[in-house]
């Protein structure tokens, strides 16, 4: 009982500390730091809400979630006889717990399939240009620049990229991409990507997605400045945000990106903020392993 | 145009096949392509894969068969296009962006900036 209810206050603490943390103004000074702890919450929560109804469906075994599990599966008979709650509290478990992983193996598949595809085109129509080596052209007039992640990644600019921004610009978005390849960004985005379509309507879980979609970016401007002028990739972001949006053929169905978000990474380019304090750096890490150790732990121990 | 390898060769053929008006019959095609050493049934290959990847169309006309691209190569540039701008509505997580266009009133904030930046 107490490892289902130590449980159930770490998935209720997780979801408001997602919740808070939304809205959480360091984030932009350690986009790094707050990544990790993005994803420590966002397992933590899973195994959380998914292990406080198994430790409560497997109570009658008198044993740990994973022994009580196991027990379960080879069919032994619990000292406690079953009763209602128990049997709807191991249904609930194991479908929500099914869920949480098919959604998050589709989400992978669907991802490889969608970067296979994009793969095969681009060997078909992309071309080479001298003036950027390395890295895939397409002839179209808009300007995207990005990257398909996957063992040997690929950047791809198009035309009107090379024609918006400067010779300085493009190298700076080159490194930012490069940084995302290097630090397999991708990964990252994935889960919460997956999270998102396995609970649409949920704010907290679509605010996190917005977070982590952006901190990602901030992390890449971050490696980016190392290797470029950080006034010029702000400068190719601003190109980039004003250079009109691309019509689609169901009209503007796209999610266009507000202005705060691209103006929260120029700013923080132009004029970095001044370094996270000790504090709250070592504490956030802190909570991380926290959270990514005590969530297992609780999954096999029995208290 | 010289080919090399396997992938350089559908590039070719696809670029061939996007130019004509009319299907191409894999010999047609073995004609156009400059690499004369070319053996025909490695043309069929080629051919034949890239109707299974779905970019070839074939038709039958008597003994042979009769190639044509699935889209015009504008039309899957135009897909590319749009996955890379995130504007499949879908959001998924496959590529990774450098940014996105700002649409309407909201670009006159970053235009602003952008002249702030340019005079410093």
């Amino acid at each position: 009982m107490i490892t289902a209810a130590l449980l159930a206050a770490l998935a209720t603490a997780c979801a408001l500390g997602a919740w808070r943390f939304t809205t959480a103004r360091w984030t932009s000074r350690a986009p790094r730091v707050a990544i990790i702890l993005w994803q420590s919450l966002g397992v933590a929560w899973g195994l959380a809400t998914t292990g406080a109804m198994l430790a409560y469906a497997v109570q009658p075994y008198g044993a740990g979630v994973l022994a009580g599990l196991h027990a379960f599966a080879n069919g032994e008979t619990p000292r406690e006889p079953w009763d209602l709650m128990h049997v709807l509290a191991m249904i609930a478990g194991l479908t929500a717990l099914t869920v949480l992983v098919v959604v998050l193996l589709t989400a992978g598949v669907q991802a490889l399939r969608a970067r296979r595809r994009h793969r095969l085109l681009l060997a078909l129509i992309s071309h080479d240009d001298p003036g950027v080596p390395g890295v895939r052209v397409l002839d179209h007039p808009s300007a995207a620049a990005y990257c398909v992640p996957g063992l040997r990644s690929q950047v791809v600019v198009s035309e009107g990229t090379i024609r918006l921004l400067s010779q300085d610009e493009l190298h700076a978005v080159l490194a930012h991409e490069a940084a995302h390849v290097r630090e397999r960004h991708d990964l990252v985005l994935l889960p919460f990507a997956a999270l998102r379509r396995a609970l649409p309507w949920s704010k907290v879980v679509r605010d996190a997605q917005d977070q982590v979609e952006l901190l990602v970016e901030m992390a890449a401007d971050d490696r980016a400045r190392r290797y470029c002028s950080p006034r010029r990739l702000a400068t190719a972001l601003l190109r980039f945000g004003t250079a009109g949006a691309m019509p689609t053929p169901h009209g503007m169905i796209g999610l266009h990106a507000r202005a705060h978000t691209v103006m929260a990474r120029v700013d923080r380019l132009v004029k970095p903020g001044p370094e996270l304090s000790r504090r709250i750096r070592y504490g956030s890490i802190a909570l991380s392993v926290t959270l990514l150790t005590a969530t297992p732990f609780l999954w096999v121990i029995q208290l | 145009m010289v080919v090399k390898g396997l992938g350089e060769l559908e590039r070719s053929i696809m670029d061939i096949l996007w130019a004509e008006t009319n299907p191409l019959t894999a010999r047609e095609v073995g004609r156009l392509i400059a690499d004369r050493d070319l053996a025909p049934t490695t043309v069929m290959t080629v051919l034949d894969r890239l109707t299974r990847k779905g970019f070839l169309k074939r038709t039958r006309d008597g003994r042979a068969w009769r190639y044509e691209p699935a889209e015009s190569r504008d039309a899957y540039i135009a897909e590319l296009m749009l996955e890379a701008l995130d504007l499949t509505g879908d959001r998924s997580a496959a590529l990774t962006r450098f940014a996105q266009a700002v649409s309407g009133t909201e670009a006159e904030i970053l235009r602003r900036a952008l002249t702030e930046l340019e005079d410093e």
